[in-house]
């Protein structure tokens, strides 16, 4: 970009000269230019919510069209609180999400630690490992039960040819015990990339001259990874967990299709159970309630989650 | 150990750090490919014990994922004549004759529809709106964009109950125009903080120049800031259509029929015989295009992810 006169006095103008320019005021042009998204999010999220709200204090239910309103106040809250199902769908959720969490960051911190070394080809695998998340969850726990099935699975071949258990003595989608476990091996082949990248995001942040400080000291590996490499990634991989504790708090389309929430209710995730209460059952009302509750859980986990990232952060 | 820089690793580390990223890839790559595969298998190979690594390819799968068929008893068969066609053919060998299209067809074009219509609204409406909050001072400017952020943590299932009612109310359940609506809901909040994060980048020097040049707020920011912005946009666009591509929660509970995309089409195939080639070569026909993607913008993908938090 060549520099004019008149660009030189303009990159020395003081802002509050280039706002007098014509046309439409600064103030106008801000509202025109945000509106419309605020407008779509309070009606396509807020609306709702609010809507949910009021639903969640009757016994309303979508499929009975023009059925009379009645009012239930907390009914529904105190009784979805005391029902044992909710408790178990928690507990299948936290099984998931403290897994999913544990070996995605695990190995995804650990392979962009490997990546940061910066050998040859590592722009090439690194395009080829993130493929997995790029996909349809619902299009990949679909195929999934193919790679799972007990006779003719890939899955199960694998396994029985590395341990010489016998393939079709266990099925991994339709045993009470391994379910569980074949959705986190699953959430963990997509995800495990979004953890590394992030990981790596936090690595190269970390400039070089830190390290030659400590090499300067007579720091050993061991120690400035710990004192240096570990803290400067931590808030980078608090985020990253914090991504994917919300995506896994709501997961539905990759174990929906998977498991079905089963067999039983091993594997029947609270918006499992929450889509059966509404669109099954069609207990809108009931499960406008659950929802609520569902959404001030993670708002709330969330928010101290936050807040205790920001402190991180700070230090 | 003096001498050593964790900054540059040494040739045998990077060989050892290089092997174990490999071996990792590999495992990660063996599902895709095996979907990959098995579209191009016979009914009987895709289901063999122990699986087939090497098989004779064929288009079976890919012939019955975009038709529908009728069997018919051989006399009625003798009466046709030859197939006509090689995928003629493939049918003709179970006794059977094509009847006409799949709906498959008809899904992945809604899937197209619904992801590009959705992306180009989102970028739209993002890059004003980031624009706007990037360059102007809006009142309540941290709070709107919180609340921006926050309508992400909203379970879809939670909201799919009301604007179930809503969408049934306004007659925009089962429309593509809904579903477009909806998704660029949920792709606005990503696309503003990702192109905020683009616009900030650019100097507004630029912009004051143009202003002083005689242009107007307007005319600077489409003349001079969206050209600049231009690969940022690229790359928002691209969150956003992966989005879009691959949502199933809200598609299967507000579509049916018409406007239904393909993510809730394609476990429905397994339904018709336990046709495993036929589910996977509809796979990896919806895979396709992220993974063009994925590779052509891989440069990007890495600062999209991280809100832009690493800089070269």
């Amino acid at each position: 970009m060549t520099h004019s006169p008149i660009e030189r006095v303009a990159f020395a103008t003081p802002p509050a000269i280039a706002s007098r320019a014509r046309g439409l005021s600064d103030r106008a042009l801000a509202w025109i230019f945000v509106t419309p998204t605020i407008a779509l999010l309070l009606a396509i999220n807020i609306f709702p919510l609010v809507w949910t709200i009021r639903l969640s204090l009757t016994n309303y239910r979508a499929n009975r069209a023009n059925a009379e309103l009645e009012w239930v106040g907390i009914r529904n809250y105190t009784r979805i609180l005391t029902d044992g199902d909710i408790w178990l769908s928690m507990q299948a959720t936290a099984h998931f999400l403290i897994w999913t969490i544990v070996l995605q960051v695990a190995i995804g911190f650990a392979l962009a630690w490997l990546i940061n070394r910066k050998f040859k080809g590592n722009d090439l695998w690194t395009t080829i490992i993130v493929l997995p998340m790029m996909l349809s969850p619902a299009v990949v726990g679909n195929f999934w039960t193919f790679l799972y099935q007990p006779q003719i699975g890939l899955f199960n071949y694998v396994v029985s040819f590395l341990t010489g258990i016998d393939p079709s003595s266990f099925s991994m989608i339709g045993d009470v015990s391994l379910a569980p476990w074949s959705i986190v091996i699953v959430d963990t082949w997509m995800w495990t990339p979004f953890v590394m990248l992030i990981c790596l995001a936090g690595l190269r942040s970390i400039p070089d001259y830190i390290y030659e400080a400590a090499a300067i000291d007579r720091a050993s590996p061991w120690r400035q990874f710990w004192t240096i490499t570990v803290p400067m990634v931590l808030p980078f991989l608090m985020l990253a967990v914090l991504f994917r504790g919300i995506e896994n708090f709501k997961m539905f389309d990759m174990v929906t299709l998977l498991t079905g929430g089963g067999p039983g209710s091993t594997t029947e995730l609270t918006s499992i159970n929450l889509k059966r209460e509404a669109f099954e059952k069609w207990r809108t009302g009931y499960s406008s309630a659950y929802a609520i509750i569902l959404f001030v859980t993670v708002f709330g986990l969330a928010s101290i989650y936050v807040k205790a990232l920001n402190k991180v952060k700070q230090r | 150990m003096s001498g050593y820089s964790i900054t540059e690793a040494s040739p045998r580390q990077k060989w050892i750090a290089g092997l174990l990223v490999a071996a990792y890839t590999i495992v990660t790559l063996v599902p895709l490919f095996w979907i990959v595969a098995t579209g191009f298998k016979s009914p009987s190979d895709a289901i063999a014990y122990p699986p087939k690594v090497v098989f004779e390819p064929t288009l079976e799968g890919y012939v019955n994922l975009f038709t529908t068929r009728t069997r018919m008893n051989p006399d009625q068969l003798e009466e046709l004549g030859p197939p006509q066609t090689w995928y003629d053919r493939i049918v003709r060998q179970y006794d059977m004759v094509i009847s006409g299209p799949s709906r498959f067809g008809e899904r992945f074009l809604n899937s197209v529809i619904i992801g590009f219509g959705s992306t180009f609204l989102s970028i739209f409406l993002g890059t004003l709106a980031a624009y706007a909050f990037s360059r102007f001072k809006v009142p309540l400017k941290d709070d709107l964009l919180f609340f921006i952020l926050s309508t992400r943590m909203m379970p879809p299932i939670a909201v799919a109950i009301p604007i179930f009612l809503m969408f049934r109310t306004l007659g925009l359940s089962d429309t593509h125009l809904g579903m477009i609506l909806l998704y660029t809901a949920v792709n606005i909040s990503l696309a503003v903080w990702l192109l905020k994060g683009f616009i900030d980048e650019i100097p507004r020097e630029y912009e004051e120049a143009a202003l002083i040049d005689g242009y107007s707020r307007f005319q600077a920011f489409y003349k001079v800031v969206l050209p600049q912005a231009a690969t940022g946009i690229a790359s928002t666009a691209i969150f956003c259509l992966i989005f879009s591509w691959n949502e199933y929660a809200f598609a299967v509970l507000l579509t049916s029929g018409t406007a239904q995309t393909a993510p809730p089409f394609i476990p429905t195939i397994i339904g018709i015989g336990k046709d495993w080639p036929a589910v996977a070569a509809g796979t990896t026909l919806f895979l396709i295009p992220v993974m063009v993607f994925t590779i052509l913008l891989r440069k990007h993908l890495l600062r999209g992810i991280t809100f832009g938090a690493v800089r070269k």
